[in-house]
């Protein structure tokens, strides 16, 4: 049942070279870079999203992902949510409006899989990037590269997959909408809605705590996933794998790693959720299927490589 | 002769590297497969070896996966070095990457 959690929010990646990462997810990427703060922190956005920023990137000497924030409806909601995961159990931090700009007070937890997520209410609206909100044209020209759509969904590997799920769905209102079980019936990947989106957040079981698989970002066609695939050989980006479809929410797809070695995705089509829909299941059995439609095979890579 | 020779002691694959191009790069652009290729970008710690002999400059690399200490006795990321000379490089048994495969149920 929703719980006032909106949507993906932000997300902060740490990059080995700050230069380089800009280059990456402007050059290549398309995104928009629109502010940088006195640690050093790059905020950028994609340009179809209404607020000032989604990605915040921070150099670092370790790759990976320091944390992703949903946007809840308004700071009602936020109270109550605080008091809810409390109640739960669930220990949290207060990040003061303004630690990152133009974004309002942030309530920081700590998931079991070791993962740390946030929610906020408020972020500056700064409108879709190059467009007017009066008759606006289909779409702004200066975009570079894959001309990502908006950021979309995080992808994290991590052990205590129920617990995990127990503090998105009971006290936060998601929705499971796939899930892959083993032979004994453990789910060992959760696929999580606040939206009509096939998932805003998802988890695959290992053992490490805390890790990165990748960020996604939506394109708007097939041709634009091919195009992107172009890019990526044009600009000798290192790629994990694709063009291809997922058998899992059947988005049809590509991989790819930053500089650092932070996995990316970039994607188009996929299923769609409604509160009333039941959620699919995949058997390990054809999990091959599941992660790659086309090859019907795990890759080492793709399942092993984390940051 | 262009480039300098790197020799896996541990498979007796040997391929040449250009000036300013990676272990990592140089091999795969052989279609070897002696050192397992993840991110490409120093960040995952697939692509660990062992230098024995031979000088080579560092790129940037995860402080957890090619920690400074270990730099220092020639374990690195095959991503992210540039051979100066020839190089004698062995793999590494990778304690992470071993765990990865126990664990990740998904995998079995
Ligand atoms: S391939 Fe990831 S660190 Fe070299
Ligand atoms: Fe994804």
């Amino acid at each position: 049942m929703k719980k006032g959690v909106m949507r993906p929010g932000h997300v902060q990646i740490r990059v080995l070279d700050m230069g380089e990462a800009i280059e990456h997810y402007t050059g290549l990427m398309g995104l928009i870079q629109t502010d940088r703060d006195d640690q050093g922190r790059v905020y950028l956005k994609a340009w179809s999203e209404v607020d000032k920023f989604s990605v915040v990137l921070r150099e670092a000497d370790e790759p990976g992902c320091d944390f992703m924030g949903f946007k809840v409806v308004d700071e009602e909601v936020l109270v109550q949510l605080e008091k809810d995961l409390v109640d739960y159990g669930v220990d949290v931090e207060q990040v003061p409006a303004e630690e990152l700009k133009d974004c309002g007070r942030r309530v920081r937890f700590t998931v079991p899989s070791g993962h740390a997520f946030e929610l906020y209410a408020d972020k500056l609206y700064t409108g879709k990037w190059g467009l007017s909100s009066v008759n606006p044209e289909a779409w702004p020209r200066g975009l570079r590269g894959m001309k990502a759509v908006r950021f979309d969904h995080c992808l994290f590997y991590g052990p205590e997959l129920a617990a995990t799920y127990d503090v998105f769905v009971n006290v936060l209102g998601f929705d499971l909408v796939e899930q892959v079980l083993d032979p004994e019936g453990t789910r060992v990947a959760q696929f999580l809605t606040v939206s009509m989106k096939e998932h805003d957040v998802a988890f695959i079981h290992h053992e490490e705590k805390g890790k990165f698989h990748h960020v996604s970002f939506h394109l708007e066609t097939w041709e634009d996933v091919l195009r992107a695939a172009d890019l990526i050989t044009m600009t000798d980006t290192s790629i994990d794998i694709g063009p291809t479809r997922h058998g899992l929410t059947h988005g049809k797809t590509i991989y790819f790693f930053d500089p650092s070695g932070n996995r990316n995705e970039v994607f188009c089509g996929g299923d769609y959720f409604y509160p009333d829909h039941k959620p699919v299941t995949w058997k390990t059995e054809e999990l091959g299927k599941a992660i790659f439609y086309h090859d019907r095979a795990l890759n080492e890579r793709f399942m092993t490589v984390l940051t | 002769m262009a480039g300098f020779q790197v020799s896996n002691r541990t498979t007796g694959d040997r391929f040449t590297c250009q000036e300013g191009q990676s272990v990592l790069k140089a091999m795969e652009q052989r279609g070897l497969k002696c050192v397992p290729v993840g991110c490409r970008g120093g960040g995952c710690g697939f692509c660990k070896i062992q230098v024995l002999e031979g000088h080579f400059e560092c790129g940037k690399m995860s402080r957890r996966h090619a920690p400074p200490e270990a730099v220092e006795k020639g374990e690195v990321l095959a991503c992210r070095i540039y051979p100066l000379t020839d190089l004698i490089i062995e793999c590494m048994p990778l304690p992470e990457r071993t765990l990865a495969k126990q664990t990740t149920k998904l995998l079995r």
